[in-house]
């Protein structure tokens, strides 16, 4: 080659400049507050995360797993190979050959980047991410000739200057993209951010087949500092690493495509939430976006920083309030982003800092507080629904094998004919029960998902401190998000009430009494019927299979809806949407029933009081919508005596 | 109309003063902030809310009683920086500490609910404080439109949606109604920040009330109206007209003197002077 010292030097300045970048990133990050991460533990686990916990996401897509197998571990291992060779000037025909055969492996991975990229679905984004396959084929390709001296296959100093202006300017764009890109924000950030969201994840306990859907407690004390504030007012007020997961999105979309919202048309985009949020964390403006919008709004208005209040210039509340909390968009991603955290967060500025729950948000918040349930009722009254059902109170029994969680379906007349039921098939199957009557309050499930976690925690430890006089070995509750609450949220309190019980949702506990044999059934003849995923109980709980087997004891064969199990479609009903109540061009549960229609499914059968509720809400004429508990109630085969 | 009298240039401060009492929650009895209390904060709040910041207008939120009550909280959350206590035993008299302090404050408008939620609760406050600081009252107002050149223009609450417009010079007292604007959202963080201004001030105990014992208020039964009507618009009517004050009369163009006298007779008639 004719200029002997300049890609060495292309390759330093790149990757000197790469560094800085990366160095101005990391200082955005840190302005974020602290969490308790073991930073060392994160790094060495991140290779076994990214191999398994985000692959077998992107396994869902088997093109765009091997494409990215392809691409990025082409990359990373040419990128090593690139400084041995090239860099380091280790002459060795071996390392030479291998990063040829790297390199590709990159380009026919870029290849079909470019190839997905020529009529590209309208989740994606567009803008500087249609030019990342060029770059990559880029990088690619100049490199491989650039190598083919080291190799063997050339001898020294082919090429003239022309070929050497082209390779290196092909090197230069390259590496602009690959390099300097991926730490300065180009589309390139994804690896960068990527790798280290992975490493210091907001929740550990994701990984490894784990579960971790509950939300994080609120510091209370912070209400009583001066200058203290409660929830995400400014972008620097998350935690440090969930600005860095904000960064790691690679706007591929997938969540726009789930969110029941967006497709709602409510104004709200989980992609660009995200996206809003790194401009939050950067300082700018939304000009650059090149993606879809929120529904009736326009790209560009969007302005933020660091220190900037969020709500004022850089997102519209009503996005906020329109999500439906049903980590529809976190089960898909591919980054493993947490959007509903960070949507609460939010929330919990805007409910305990200024006091603006939208629509009827602050009305049930009050009644909440004085009630402790959601519509203001008398507390004493919360068993009246129970008048002619005899239940053992735990107050006088003390002790049950099993406490059942009434929750405040108690108040609501179409949730007790559910209630009822579950009751008939305990009593069928002698099981030892008790109900809290007018001691058990309201979960906080709502008062949480509206941000009011003081609330939250109030009805929590009051909850526990009820739970804790009594002995029992099972909760079982018709409500996943009592649930939810009781399951995953509840342990944050330092109580050690729910120590060693079991907490069920009645699908699994019912499903537990057919299949040992304790409810008979007889066969099921009322048609073709469906089974709608409850978000609490699926993608929070990862309960799919019980109330499947409820079913088909009874002889049912289900009639999958296209959105099933993990990719359930929210019915509209969860994270106090129908409370805020923003208005969009659809109604969320409108769209579920035609899922349900495409199925030809005369029933629906639930599992949750508010699917019921949202989906008998569709006009008719549609399916019928039942609780399961009521389907089996309807089927149990009398004794004979 | 009445030429406008100028008792005070429209640039003086408006200086507010918002009376606030420990609510009870109907259904649960629980604590809260008072319903119409709240309403005459947000009131005032919604006075202060010129857009202007070179006014210097104020509104005090003024309770008597105990500090530490955590019902206060409520009222504070609607984003009050503090709160102004007059520190004394919740079961003293609190009229003759509230009548001494407005008298030194000297505030241009007070506002309370119409009766409080628990207690005594026979809303006599208002009119006492009137009483003592020789001030008019304005019973169950809905709105304050303007405050201008020392006159408020006020809008009454009448039976069935009914609003009746008032001019009413300042000072004076108003007590609010369920009518007006609702009180808005109260958030923890403000709520649990906000000051608690305390002055320690001298009470006397409440003698007579000390003997009393209280109970939850019952509804009263209501007489049923036996309804003629024979169509569905004249149910209609029945359901919705106002009630027609029986007897009485409407005295417009008589001289005052006559009109006077009238209610004097009716006052002797009733009873109600001897
Ligand atoms: S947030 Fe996740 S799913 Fe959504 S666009 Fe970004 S990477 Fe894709
Ligand atoms: S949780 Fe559901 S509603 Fe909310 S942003 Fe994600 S997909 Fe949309």
């Amino acid at each position: 080659m004719i200029f002997e010292w300049l890609h060495p030097f292309l390759i330093v300045t790149a990757l000197v400049l790469m560094v800085i970048g990366a160095v101005r990133r990391v200082n955005l990050w840190r302005a974020g507050q602290s969490d308790q991460i073991d930073l060392i533990a994160g790094l060495m686990a991140m290779p076994g995360r990214y191999l398994h916990d985000l692959h077998d996401i992107v396994e869902r897509d088997k093109y765009m797993s091997k494409t990215h197998a392809a691409t990025g571990g082409g990359f990373v291992l040419s990128a090593v190979l690139i400084i041995l060779v090239h860099l380091l000037g280790i002459d060795s025909q071996i390392l030479a050959w291998a990063l040829m055969a790297s390199l590709a492996l990159m380009f026919v991975g870029a290849l079909f980047v470019f190839k997905r990229r020529l009529n590209p679905p309208s989740r994606i984004s567009k803008g500087p991410w249609m030019r990342l396959p060029k770059s990559l084929l880029a990088f690619a390709g100049a490199f491989f000739v650039l190598t083919l001296p080291a190799a063997g296959v050339l001898p020294e100093g082919t090429g003239g200057v022309l070929l050497t202006l082209v390779l290196t300017g092909l090197i230069i764009w390259g590496m602009g993209e690959l390099f300097f890109g991926m730490t300065w924000g180009g589309p390139m950030k994804h690896a960068f951010a990527g790798a280290l969201h992975l490493a210091f994840h907001r929740r550990q306990d994701r990984f490894g087949a784990g579960r971790s859907t509950g939300l994080k407690p609120v510091d209370l004390s912070l209400a009583h500092e001066v200058g203290g504030v409660l929830g995400v007012a400014k972008p620097t007020d998350f935690k440090w690493n969930q600005l860095l997961g904000f960064d790691a999105c690679v706007q591929c979309g997938k969540c726009e495509a789930v969110c029941p919202a967006f497709a709602a048309g409510q104004p709200l985009n989980p992609k660009k939430l995200i996206q809003d949020m790194v401009v939050g964390l950067a300082g700018g403006t939304d000009a650059n976006y090149a993606g879809s919008a929120y529904p009736g709004k326009d790209v560009g208005n969007a302005k933020g920083g660091p220190n900037q209040i969020i709500t004022e210039g850089l997102l519209d509340p009503e996005t906020l309030w329109s999500c439906t909390t049903c980590r529809a968009c976190v089960e898909e991603c591919p980054m493993m982003i947490e959007h509903v955290d960070a949507i609460v967060d939010m929330r919990r500025y805007l409910t305990m800092e200024k006091g603006q729950t939208p629509n009827k948000g602050a009305e049930v918040l009050d009644n909440i507080i004085a009630t402790d349930n959601p519509n203001g009722y008398a507390p004493a009254s919360r068993t009246n629904w129970a008048a002619d059902q005899n239940l053992p109170l735990m107050r006088d029994v003390k002790e049950a094998q099993v406490l059942f969680w009434v929750s405040d379906g108690a108040f609501d007349m179409r949730s007790q004919r559910i209630l009822r039921a579950f009751v008939k098939l305990m009593k069928a199957a002698n099981v030892d029960f008790a109900v809290l009557g007018d001691e058990e309050l309201d979960c906080g499930d709502v008062a949480r998902r509206l941000g009011d976690d003081a609330t939250f925690q109030s009805l929590a430890t009051r909850n526990l401190a009820v739970l804790s006089q009594y002995k029992f070995s099972k909760i079982v509750t018709t409500d996943p998000h009592a649930y939810h609450c009781l399951r995953n949220e509840y342990n944050d309190f330092g109580s050690d009430a729910l120590n060693g019980v079991e907490v069920l949702h009645h699908t699994s506990f019912l499903n537990e009494l057919v299949q040992q044999g304790s409810l008979k059934l007889n066969n099921f003849t009322g048609g073709k019927v469906t089974y709608h995923d409850p978000c609490y109980l699926g993608r929070y709980n990862g309960e799919y299979e019980a109330p499947r087997e409820l079913l088909r004891s009874m002889g049912i064969e289900i009639a999958e809806m296209e959105r099933s199990g993990f990719r359930s479609r929210c019915c509209g009903g969860g994270g106090g949407a129908p409370i805020t109540d923003i208005p969009g061009e659809r109604r969320i549960a409108d769209m579920r029933m035609e899922d349900v229609n495409t199925t030809g499914a005369e029933l629906v059968a639930v599992g949750c009081q508010q699917c019921t509720a949202m989906l008998e809400g569709v006009v008719e004429p549609r399916p019928q919508v039942k609780d399961i508990a009521e389907i089996l109630v309807d089927q149990l085969a009398e004794e004979l005596h | 109309m009445q030429p406008k009298q100028s008792i005070a240039a429209t640039d003086k401060d408006v200086k507010i003063v918002s009376l606030i009492s420990v609510g009870k929650h109907p259904q649960s009895g629980r604590v809260r902030r008072a319903d119409q209390d709240s309403r005459a904060v947000e009131l005032g709040m919604k006075l202060l809310d010129t857009g202007d910041s070179t006014r210097g207008d104020s509104l005090v939120v003024l309770h008597a009683g105990d500090p530490k009550e955590p019902g206060l909280r409520g009222y504070a959350g609607m984003g009050l920086n503090s709160v102004r206590v007059l520190e004394l035993d919740p079961a003293a008299d609190a009229v003759a500490p509230l009548g001494e302090y407005l008298q030194q404050f000297a505030p241009d408008i007070v506002l309370t609910g119409v009766r409080a939620e628990g207690g005594e609760s026979s809303g006599m406050v208002p009119y006492q404080l009137a009483e003592k600081l020789g001030w008019p009252i304005v019973p169950r107002v809905a709105d304050i439109i303007s405050v201008e050149a020392g006159v408020a223009e006020v809008l009454q609450a009448l039976p069935r949606g009914q609003r009746r417009s008032l001019k009413i010079r300042l000072p004076f007292i108003a007590s609010i109604d369920s009518a007006a604007q609702d009180a808005r959202q109260s958030a923890y963080g403000p709520a649990s920040r906000a000051m608690m201004d305390i002055e320690v001030v001298d009470s006397s105990t409440d003698q007579l009330r000390e003997s009393w014992s209280e109970a939850p208020a019952k509804k009263r039964p209501k007489r049923l109206k036996v309804i003629k009507a024979k169509t569905a618009a004249e149910r209609f009517k029945a359901a919705t007209a106002k009630s027609q004050g029986e007897g009485g009369k409407v005295m417009q163009n008589e001289s005052a003197a006559e009109q006077a006298q009238a209610i004097f007779d009716l006052l002797l008639e009733e009873g109600v002077l001897r």
